[in-house]
């Protein structure tokens, strides 16, 4: 599907990588072996992470795929499986763990919740998909999806590893290593980036507020 | 073993004793009393030490916005069983002020805080009113009626904006931030000074310094990301050596708003929502919720639903234990072999469940009145080769692999003790409350359903300690399938549903409190009708919540190595937690 | 004896080890890759190996599965789209997290509404799976899906619009066999009801 993505990106190939890009059957080799050896992460969040750690018993078997290997310390992980609800209080540590974890590192979105915010969405305590925070490599909706469904995520998901190469990939290029901002646990969460927005919202005169608030009636 | 008969006494009208200080709740469709503010530590001091109420189920608030008044609803049972003695608290809305009941019943802890933390009803006399499911220095109470979330749109659902004249795209797009946020006016970020660990941290480091040998303890936080939590809880623990001599459990890392979002839905629309409480087993919380409702309005559901009910109902209680088992297991260290075991049983019966309701996990199942269709071709029979011949085979393997397996033994017994009295007063419930000798299970207790005529045994142990709350948890299976052996053998032919479904029920005006024997423990909604097609308030006793207030106890004195192993015991499941 | 409890359990994992492969022998090829051997795994008497081995096994879903709703149409002579749908409005009031949005077709003339959906959106990310769109729809226009398949490597596109929503009956009837012909019968009888009630002008509801 973004076959294209992952192949047209423009980074460019560092200088200390230039000299190994000819060897493309390695690299093939080196993707091969990668996407059969995902070690995901031991992280459950809600009612999705019982069908992620029956995806690890008898019935489904991720074994299989050589990702039985549950990671519970993300410096060993190859990817995060967000399994469920994410809520405001659990953000912080969700970026953490995800800037804990080396490079390359992938992120699946399962479930309705991780991906948009599902059921929960209207609430006041669930952020509206993970992807606002962290970047998601795989989306699974769902609510849960199924194991089956989920194994097609994970399957999705080496499909993509495998297509990596060393010349094209983003993890091989300069400034990859840059780490997301753990948000901030305020009034309401608050991610670092975009404090100034905030600032800006909150001290605007007062008139302006009563149309925004009809606007968001209508909706 | 069995507890075949409780004297069931009637609730004495308490008004006439406590003159003056107590009124009846003369509100159509209320029961119970009211009590003044004032009198509140005294006549609740009085029922618990003369007249056997000992055990405080509930503590929730109702925000009657309109007249301005926010109440406090107790649910008061006797341990040795009967009906609930239902007595509310009432005081001004913008001044809401109760006494703690915190030192009568340590079971109004963590219930206090949350009523706290989502209405706002400050508790005096407790000695650690922090915010619980939120975080400390979030903006208001979301649970008071005049608060608004972010995606705001209407008070009730359905909302108007989805027909005639749908929207596109995403709600987010509405907000200023592009996101599920909303900060005060006059907010600045950059000068904002997070508060909620240092009132945490400190409580824990002034516990238990030594003077004389000049020891210090450490505190140490678990959680919650961490591979024994059962998903995202967090203890914080103080240790002298390797003994724990504090801890706090952190909850509401899953909070997710469950009651606001249950009192702007429909009566029909929160089905669905509770099957998400606990995740585990689903048709136990659709069970408490289509109680309530039913109460509330009147109905019963036919014969055979009702064997459906109990059917489902079961099935989930032994797939929910035998689950536990695997996770006790875990956390002996055993890493995953058993576990894997025990999903294994599962999931013969989520194929049940699937093949049923349509969905492994989130099976909502239950409608008001009924079941929503009846057992397809084929599935009574899977049921039967179930109950009779797998289901009591692998429980005996289960018995035979674990009960005296010497890691099992010198690990459990002992560990993490809770006696009859602590029980009692921490509120525990379900297999919690009977392996420390208190025989009480609601079933038998405060028979709802068709309960009453089945047969089974009240199981009960007598040490409080790990093991017994896994042989409670080994011999309740054994019992459900007894049951589940009664319920396909006597299923009757007839309709599952009464009256014509339909998406919007007539709820009258009034309150109810209907609660099962989850396999967790007591699950009780709380639900307050003015007959509109939405719940007033929606309030879920969940007992996993109410169960973890017992940790700290369990903990207190043992190694650090046994709190994972204790907490594995009271067999949380975190939506229902956070709810 | 300290230890024979120990012996015991790893006892148990020696057995069911040992069984896979006697079951493996007993069964033949006939044990894997095929329904009769997927069958044969979840029975309650399944012994030694229980894997389903996903996507080249599929594990058979039962006719109440129930996973993301779609919109039924009715294929015309000339392959035409006729959804049942007549935009009731139904489906986006029971929804419990109002994840449903519909936009009803104005007659451009009268500028009344005529009873079809305009466009008609579900929230792939929201919709919790719950199928009472399904039961409460009056016309039979929207149902749940067997389709699990849907991992994607982008968020967009998961609002579906009609043109994802909508698949054929033929399709339904292929998935949920003993409802739709229940339904079907329920429909004629009705039909049949009505006509002899009243020979002409029966207006009848399924558009
Ligand atoms: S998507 Fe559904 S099942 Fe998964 S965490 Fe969210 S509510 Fe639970
Ligand atoms: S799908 Fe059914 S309920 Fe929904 S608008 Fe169409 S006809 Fe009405
Ligand atoms: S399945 Fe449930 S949540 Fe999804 S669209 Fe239908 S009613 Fe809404």
């Amino acid at each position: 599907m973004s076959d294209e993505t992952i192949q047209s990106s423009n980074y460019e190939i560092p200088p200390e990588m230039q000299g190994t890009v000819s060897i493309t059957s390695l690299d093939k080799v080196y993707a091969w072996s990668r996407k059969n050896s995902m070690w995901p992460m031991m992280f459950g969040l809600a009612c999705c992470a019982i069908e992620m750690i029956v995806l690890a018993a008898s019935r489904f078997d991720i074994a299989r795929f050589g990702m039985e290997v549950m990671r519970p310390s993300p410096r060993q992980s190859d990817f995060l499986i967000v399994s469920g609800t994410v809520t405001k209080k659990m953000v912080p540590q969700i970026v953490r763990l995800y800037n804990q974890m080396p490079e390359p590192k992938y992120v699946v979105s399962m479930g309705a919740c991780a991906s948009g915010g599902g059921p929960f969405k209207e609430g006041y305590s669930v952020v509206s998909g993970i992807d606002k925070y962290i970047p998601v490599d795989v989306y699974i909706p769902g609510c849960p999806p199924t194991p089956q469904a989920l194994l097609n995520g994970l399957i999705a998901l080496t499909k993509k590893v495998d297509k990596e190469r060393i010349k094209t990939s983003e993890w091989y290029a300069k400034g990859s290593e840059a780490a997301v901002p753990v948000p901030v646990l305020g009034p309401d969460l608050m991610d670092p980036r975009k404090y100034a927005l905030i600032y800006e919202q909150t001290h605007r005169p007062i008139e302006p507020e009563i149309p925004a608030e009809t606007e968001q009636k209508e909706g | 073993m069995s507890e075949e008969q409780v004297t069931v006494a009637q609730i004495p009208d308490i008004s006439l004793q406590f003159e003056g200080r107590v009124v009846k709740d003369t509100r159509a469709g209320y029961s119970g009393f009211i009590v003044g503010a004032e009198h509140l530590l005294d006549v609740v001091q009085t029922l618990r030490d003369e007249l056997g109420f000992d055990y405080l189920s509930s503590v929730t608030g109702v925000d009657y916005l309109p007249e301005g008044k926010m109440e406090v609803v107790y649910h008061l049972y006797r341990s040795i069983g009967g009906p609930a003695l239902v007595f509310k608290v009432q005081v001004p809305r913008d001044e809401a002020v109760v006494p703690s009941l915190y030192h009568i019943f340590k079971s109004a802890d963590w219930q206090e805080r949350e009523a706290w933390d989502l209405m706002g009803i400050r508790f005096v006399g407790h000695p650690d009113l922090r915010r619980i499911l939120t975080w400390e220095g979030f903006a208001g109470h979301p649970l008071r009626k005049d608060w608004k979330e972010p995606y705001f749109e209407e008070e009730t659902k359905p909302y108007k904006s989805r027909w005639p004249e749908g929207i596109t795209g995403y709600i987010e797009d509405n907000n200023p931030y592009h996101d599920n946020l909303q900060y005060p006016a006059g907010f600045d970020p950059e000068t904002w000074i997070p508060q909620a660990e240092e009132a945490l941290y400190a409580s824990a480091q002034k516990i238990g310094r030594d003077k004389e040998l000049h020891t210090d303890t450490v505190v140490v936080n678990l959680g919650p990301q961490h591979p024994s939590t059962h998903g995202v809880f967090r203890m914080v623990a103080a240790l002298d050596g390797e003994q724990v001599v504090f801890l706090k459990p952190v909850v509401g890392y899953l909070h997710r708003n469950h009651e606001k979002i249950g009192e702007r839905n429909t009566y029909l629309q929160n089905m669905p929502f509770t099957d998400r409480l606990d995740y585990v087993s689903s048709m136990s919380n659709n069970f408490g919720y289509a109680l309530a409702v039913e109460k509330l309005m009147g109905i019963k559901p036919p014969e055979r639903a009702d064997y459906i009910r109990v059917m489902m109902a079961e099935l989930t209680r032994w797939m929910n234990h035998v689950f536990s088992f695997g996770f006790l297991w875990n956390d002996l260290g055993s890493y995953f072999t058993p576990m894997i075991y025990a999903l294994e049983e599962r999931e013969l019966i989520l194929d049940i469940f699937e093949a049923v309701s349509g969905s492994r996990m989130m099976c909502n199942y239950f409608r008001f009145g009924g079941v929503a269709r009846d057992l397809p071709e084929g599935v009574l029979n899977k049921v039967k080769e179930l109950v009779f011949e797998r289901m009591p085979r692998q429980l005996d393997a289960i018995d035979k692999m674990l009960s005296t397996n010497e890691i099992v033994r010198n690990r459990c017994i002992g560990c993490g003790v809770l006696t009859a009295e602590q029980a009692i007063n921490n509120g525990a419930s379900g297999p919690n409350l009977r392996a420390s000798g208190v025989p009480y299970d609601i079933r038998r207790a405060d028979p709802y359903s068709i309960y009453d005529r089945l047969d089974f045994d009240v199981v009960v142990h007598y040490h409080g300690d790990v093991y017994d709350r896994y042989l409670t948890r080994l011999d309740e299976a054994r019992q459900s399938n007894r049951i589940l052996q009664q319920v396909v053998r006597d299923i009757p032919e007839g309709p599952i549903m009464t009256g014509k479904p339909a998406y919007q029920v007539r709820v009258p005006a009034g309150e109810a409190y209907g609660r099962v024997e989850a396999p967790k423990g007591e699950l009780g909604f709380y639900i307050v009708s003015t007959g509109k097609p939405n719940p007033w308030r929606y309030h879920v006793r969940a007992p996993s919540f109410i169960n973890l207030t017992s940790l700290e106890d369990m903990c207190r004195g043992g190694k650090i190595a046994d709190v994972v192993l204790n907490l594995g015991a009271i067999d949380i499941v975190l939506g229902e937690v956070d709810r | 004896m300290t230890g024979k409890g120990f012996l015991s359990m790893l006892l148990g994992v020696f057995k069911r080890f040992v069984m896979t492969y006697v079951e493996d022998f007993r069964k033949g090829k006939k044990r894997y890759y095929t329904a009769e051997g997927i069958e044969s795994r979840r029975k309650a008497d399944v012994q030694g190996i229980f894997t389903i081995q996903y996507p080249e096994e599929k594990l058979p879903v039962p006719e109440e599965f129930r996973f993301l709703p779609f919109l039924v149409y009715e294929e015309g002579p000339n392959g035409e789209k006729d959804l049942r749908c007549t935009s009731c409005g139904i489906c986006a009031k029971v929804c419990p997290p109002q994840c449903i949005s519909i936009v009803r077709t104005n007659d451009p003339v009268t500028g009344k509404p005529v009873p079809q959906p305009k466009e008609f959106y579900i929230d792939v990310d929201i919709c919790m799976n719950c199928g009472l769109c399904a039961e409460y729809c009056p016309f039979d226009a929207i149902k749940m899906d067997h389709d699990y398949e849907l991992a994607s490597y982008t968020r967009q596109g998961n609002i579906y619009d009609i043109e994802r929503l909508s698949k054929p009956v033929s399709y339904y009837a292929g998935i949920r066999p003993t409802n739709y012909s229940a339904e079907e019968h329920a429909r004629q009888e009705k039909e049949a009801l009505k006509a002899a009630a009243k020979k002409p002008a029966a207006t009848e509801g399924a558009g």
